[in-house]
């Protein structure tokens, strides 16, 4: 079955595929993380009376679905304010979707495949992330769909790179802050990233990569770190018995990290001087709870808090380091763990800045952790053969 | 970063035992004449530093007066002096004793001299006020960091097998590393409660180049709230039991199995706590404290590296509370140096770690003694050696040590420095055998050592006839040098590498502690002079000789053999002599007397102090008189210098060729030395025997063990004659090994 245009047409911006080719809708990409799935959809809005009148029924019914509704499940969510209007890929115009839903989740979703028959649809299910190659045989057996597995950091790349250049609705995607070490004239400024190269792309989900980014095909894994926003999370839920991520955010966003943490000025009265760290800093995260007194009297907030100024901070001592190992100046954070985190963002933007001594910048993408399967949605449309 | 400041109380309570273990007056040594206090107080343990001078019994022997000759038929005279020497003492113990301490140093301290204290680490300031009130000292506090520099600084310098490399499954768990001429530049991470990544580049030029903030306290502090658990070692203990699967989010769990194009294996953690996000599911406190423990010694060893990595340094050390002879964590961290370095870094442990700070504030405060003018020595006889109170490594040790550790180091008479004809004095080993890496060896040589215990306590005695107490010395002298070897068999990497060099040193600190400070003198002084009675006669039928058969006689005599028999002389010859009488006197005499007809100069090299029957400088300066008396060629050697007696700033029957006099280098250079003799069996074969020179050089021994005869494929008395002429002249490289 064959819903898209019959016609080739030929095109060069914003895919860089040189066939305009017949892919048949559905068009999904799917990013499938440690903690989190990632799904975009792409909503054709140029549908012709005639294949309107052509669209299966239940294409129908999973468009319907996913663009009447914000919420899927107890769990699945569309990021609304983060939809791409009025967009053109391979020819045709639509909107795309941002949903995403815990990787727990993922057999269900399985199950719905095969409750809606998705396989009758013929269209690739193009996924990355571990979960495409943890689950492949999940989803053969299932509901008898098979995956087209894509490398994740190549998805990462590309899918970051198209939205940076089609932009979020007339605006940049891309965004720092201004004055990061000053918390009262601290602001978000957006910005383009005209010529991105070469960039330290620092990736944190679960865990962190940390990529050099030398062009749209050339890159290197730097390093990664296993303390990531899982261990955000995971500690939080230990510590404060919190169980999302928003629950263990909202605490944070009240909490008190100096309570939990040492400060240089707790062990020093000041400044040390003689290595010029500031009283401010802090000397030993979650030092103050080696004492049981401290322990007895701390707050749950104050330990989402710490928590979360921690792990920020480690990353950002990281990406530091391999910035500058690998010479490169401009530093850009995506992944789910910054969203709704401010409180992480200009951290992150303080923590470049200040020990870089202005050297170096972090900048921020608003559609965080959505790249991947933005970048394998950029596959199925590549890809010259149906299956 | 620092060290946390605050002691958990109930830390406290669990220690607050008053009574110190051990009688005081064993801990704290020669306080009466000690001076020059410093003091480190840290989260747990708080370490004295103090100098004294020890007071001991040293032989000397005199030639007699030649007016006076017929007094005696005696060859010299031995007398015992009474001679004061410099030593640091450094003791380590549980802040909970901290008062009873200072308490027993007040009524001990004779000298008053002392005004200052110097002091340093986190608890110090928490202290000032008890010290000062109970010492009546002023407490002068010292930068940590500067402390800690200075006392890492002076400890690679000093102490031979100070670093080691941790490999948990080796059948070594500690490889030593040999001490580098040059130790800088380095990078030191201190784990403290945060972390400090420090960049040494000279004695006095370091930077903190970096640090974290996720250190011990907070595997301290997240351990506690995590797991309800309050101590440190406890919550280690626990980490050592657990499974960090069950906690950590493992790249199989994300991929199903591993990242093969960026090859990341399934078993890596992808995210440290990453299971844990989850409201239905228990966790074990063991399985929570595994993967803690994982998280910080991964995270810290990942900065190391990009650190390292920037500043090109490939000595990473790596110290403070986190790593304080704990096996658990110094195996987390030199696992995630492996792994972010792929094995390029090693990262490295010292066994002094937890004194560095106090070796630090007391150097600064004996500035004006100039301590790093001279050489120190570990007394392996006043030390407790590495992780003798670490209650992971051995439960009835700690309990017979109590909870005081100790260091003493000696100020040598003479400054050491590396003989400067070794080839690469960077890879030069002393010793043939680590025994801490060979199991049959090591069970061998220490039950040698303690069946040959009842013959060394014998002579002891033997020594000393008029000294009545001496048998109840000798037998403190066995318990100590028993309690050693005991100490040995279950730690045999407590001071180091174990050698049969450090064995026999181990020894004569030993018997040195107990004033047996030479109790071959008798003996040798008996030998020497039968020996000198059949020199002339000796020499005069090596005369009557052809050439050939006059070089087979010394080769019979010193082991020597036929050196570039028609090549040039040597320039210089540098000779490591050995034992007294017979062997230096009929046997390297005559030989020395032939190198010097061949118009080879002769540096002689021998032992600053006794060790065993060895010659010392002191002897052979009187018999190389007496027989300079007798023979001509050796007296005209000397008039025209080309005959020289030097030291070799040792006293142990085995030779360290990076650790040699000062002076002894500086003659070998003016002379320009191209031929070094090494003799014996401690000198040519335990230690030396592959040692590689940038000049001819000939080994020789006489094997007198037979065990060893055995492994070396040869029997018991056999000759072994190792001649080696560096890589680049011609000449072959003989080695034999010929029954006698």
């Amino acid at each position: 079955m064959d819903f898209s245009l019959g016609a080739a047409v030929f095109y060069f911006h914003p895919l860089k595929c040189s066939v305009k080719l017949n892919r048949s809708f559905p068009w999904f990409g799917m990013d499938i993380g440690g903690t989190l799935v990632k799904l975009v959809y792409f909503e054709p809005v140029d549908i012709t009376a005639e294949e309107e009148q052509e669209e299966v029924e239940n294409l129908k019914s999973i468009r319907r679905y996913l663009t009447s509704n914000v919420a899927y499940g107890k769990t699945g969510v569309r990021d609304v304010h983060l939809e791409l209007r009025n967009l053109t890929m391979c020819g045709r115009t639509g909107n795309l979707h941002f949903i995403r839903f815990p990787t727990q989740a993922m057999p269900r979703f399985i199950q719905m495949g095969r409750d809606k028959n998705f396989s009758s649809l013929h269209t690739t299910l193009c996924a990355t992330g571990g979960g495409a190659y943890k689950f492949e045989n999940d989803f053969r057996t299932m509901a008898d769909l098979e995956l087209l597995k894509l490398d994740e950091l190549d998805c990462l790349i590309h899918g970051l790179l198209f939205v940076d250049r089609v932009g979020f609705n007339g605006h940049p995607e891309c965004y720092y802050f201004q004055n990061p070490s000053d918390t009262q004239s601290c602001v978000k400024k957006p910005c383009t990233l005209d010529n991105p190269f070469p960039m330290l792309l620092v990736n944190i989900g679960s865990g962190v990569s940390i990529l050099a980014v030398y062009s749209e095909t050339n890159y290197k894994r730097v390093t990664g770190t296993s303390l990531g926003g899982g261990t955000f999370l995971g500690l939080c839920c230990l510590l404060t018995g919190c169980e999302t991520f928003e629950e263990a955010l909202e605490m944070a966003s009240k909490g008190d990290s100096t309570n939990v943490d040492k400060l240089v000025k707790d062990i020093y009265g000041g400044d040390y001087e003689r290595f010029g760290l500031q009283g401010s800093a802090v000397a030993s995260s979650f030092g103050h709870m080696m004492s049981k007194d401290k322990r007895d009297s701390i707050s749950k907030e104050d330990l989402a808090r710490a928590t979360l100024v921690t792990i920020t901070n480690n990353i950002g001592s990281i990406a530091r380091m391999c910035a500058v190992n690998e010479k490169i100046e401009r530093v850009v954070f995506v992944g789910n763990f910054l969203r709704i985190n401010t409180v992480s963002t200009k951290l992150l933007a303080y923590a470049m800045d200040f020990w870089s001594k202005g050297q170096l910048r972090a900048l921020f993408l608003e559609h965080e952790g959505y790249f991947g399967a933005v970048g394998a949605l950029m596959e199925l449309l590549k890809t010259t053969e149906d299956p | 970063m620092a060290e946390c400041v605050r002691v958990d109380s109930s830390t406290s309570t669990h220690t607050m035992d008053k009574s110190i273990t051990l009688p005081p007056d064993e801990i704290f040594r020669n306080l009466e004449n000690a001076k020059r206090f410093a003091i480190d107080i840290g989260g747990s343990l708080t370490k004295l530093a103090y100098y004294s001078t020890v007071q001991h019994k040293v032989a000397k022997v005199r030639s007699f007066e030649h007016n006076t000759k017929a007094a005696s038929d005696k060859l010299y005279e031995i007398s015992v002096q009474e001679e004061v020497t410099a030593r640091l003492h450094f003791i380590k113990f549980e802040n909970a004793y901290i008062e009873t301490c200072l308490d027993f140093i007040k009524d001990h301290l004779v000298n008053t001299e002392t005004k200052v204290i110097k002091a340093t680490g986190g608890g110090a300031h928490k202290f000032k006020e008890l010290i000062e009130r109970k010492l009546g000292l002023k407490v002068d506090k010292e930068d940590e960091m500067t402390c800690l520099i200075k006392g890492c600084n002076f400890v690679l310098r000093n102490i031979p097998h100070e670093a080691f490399v941790y490999a948990k499954h080796a059948d070594s768990e500690f490889r030593f590393q040999t001490t580098h001429p040059d130790i800088f530049p380095y990078l030191l991470v201190n784990i403290g409660s945060g972390v400090s990544i420090v960049k040494v580049e000279s004695e006095d030029k370091f930077e903190r180049i970096g640090g974290s903030s996720i250190g011990g306290g907070t595997f301290w502090g997240l351990g506690a709230l995590l797991t309800k658990t309050k101590r440190f070692d406890e919550l280690l203990q626990l980490a050592s039991k657990g499974q960090h699967t069950s906690v950590d989010m493992l790249v199989k769990d994300i991929y199903g199995g591993s990242y093969g194009s960026l090859g990341l294996t399934g078993d890596l953690i992808a995210s440290s706590f990453g299971k844990s996000a989850t409201a239905d599911k228990e966790f074990s406190k063991e399985d929570m404290a595994k993967s803690l423990l994982h998280m910080i010694s991964n995270d810290i060893g990942q900065l190391a590296c990009l650190y390292a990595k920037l500043h090109n340094l490939s000595r990473v050390y790596f110290g403070g509370f986190f790593i304080r002879g704990h096996p658990v964590t110094m195996h987390t961290i030199t696992y995630s140096i492996n792994f972010f370095t792929k094995g390029e870094v090693q990262a490295l442990f010292l066994r002094h770690e937890g004194y560095l700070g106090a070796i630090g504030a007391f150097l600064k405060g004996a500035e004006e003694d100039n301590p790093n003018q001279y050489s120190w020595g570990e007394n392996y006889a006043g030390s407790s050696g590495l992780m003798s109170v670490s209650p992971d490594m051995n439960p009835m040790q700690r309990a017979r040590s109590g909870t005081f550790d100790m260091l003493e180091m000696d100020r040598l008479e003479r400054q050491l420095v590396n003989l400067p004809l070794l080839q690469d004095p960077s890879s030069y080993i002393p010793d043939t055998v680590d025994l801490t890496e060979d199991a049959l060896a090591r069970e061998y040589w220490l039950y040698c050592f303690e069946e040959a215990l009842d013959g060394v306590v014998k002579r002891a005695v033997a020594s000393q006839p008029d000294i009545p107490e001496a048998t109840e010395r000798a037998e403190k002298f066995r318990q100590k040098y028993r309690h050693k070897l005991q100490t040995l068999r279950h730690q045999p990497f407590a001071y180091g590498s174990l050698t049969v060099r450090s064995l026999l040193d181990t020894r004569e600190h030993c018997l040195n502690e107990f004033n047996f400070p030479d109790p071959y003198s008798k003996i040798k002084q008996r030998e020497n002079d039968v020996a000198l009675k059949y020199y002339q006669k000796a020499v005069k039928s090596l005369e009557e000789l052809s050439w050939e058969q006059r070089q087979f006689a010394l080769v019979r005599g010193v082991l020597a053999g036929n050196l570039t028999p028609s090549g040039p002389p040597h320039k210089c010859a540098l000779f490591f002599v050995d034992n007294s009488g017979v062997d230096i006197i009929l046997g390297v005499m005559p030989f020395v007397r032939e190198l010097l007809s061949r118009g080879t100069e002769v540096v002689l090299a021998s032992n600053s102090g006794p060790a065993l029957n060895d010659v010392t400088n002191g002897e052979l300066q009187i018999l190389t008189e007496r027989i300079a008396a007798m023979d001509p060629v050796i007296q005209a050697g000397l008039r025209e210098d080309r005959l020289t007696l030097v030291q070799s700033g040792s006293s142990s029957p085995c030779l360290d060729l990076s650790r040699l006099d000062k002076v002894l280098a500086m003659v070998v250079r003016e002379r320009q030395t191209d031929l070094v003799i090494i003799e014996g069996m401690g000198r040519a074969i335990h230690t030396n025997y592959y040692a590689m020179l940038s000049c001819e050089s000939l080994k020789m021994a006489v094997i007198k063990n037979s065990w060893l005869a055995d492994r070396l494929g040869g029997k018991l008395f056999s000759v072994v004659f190792k001649y080696e002429v560096p890589a680049g002249k011609p000449s072959q490289d003989s080695a034999a090994l010929t029954p006698s």
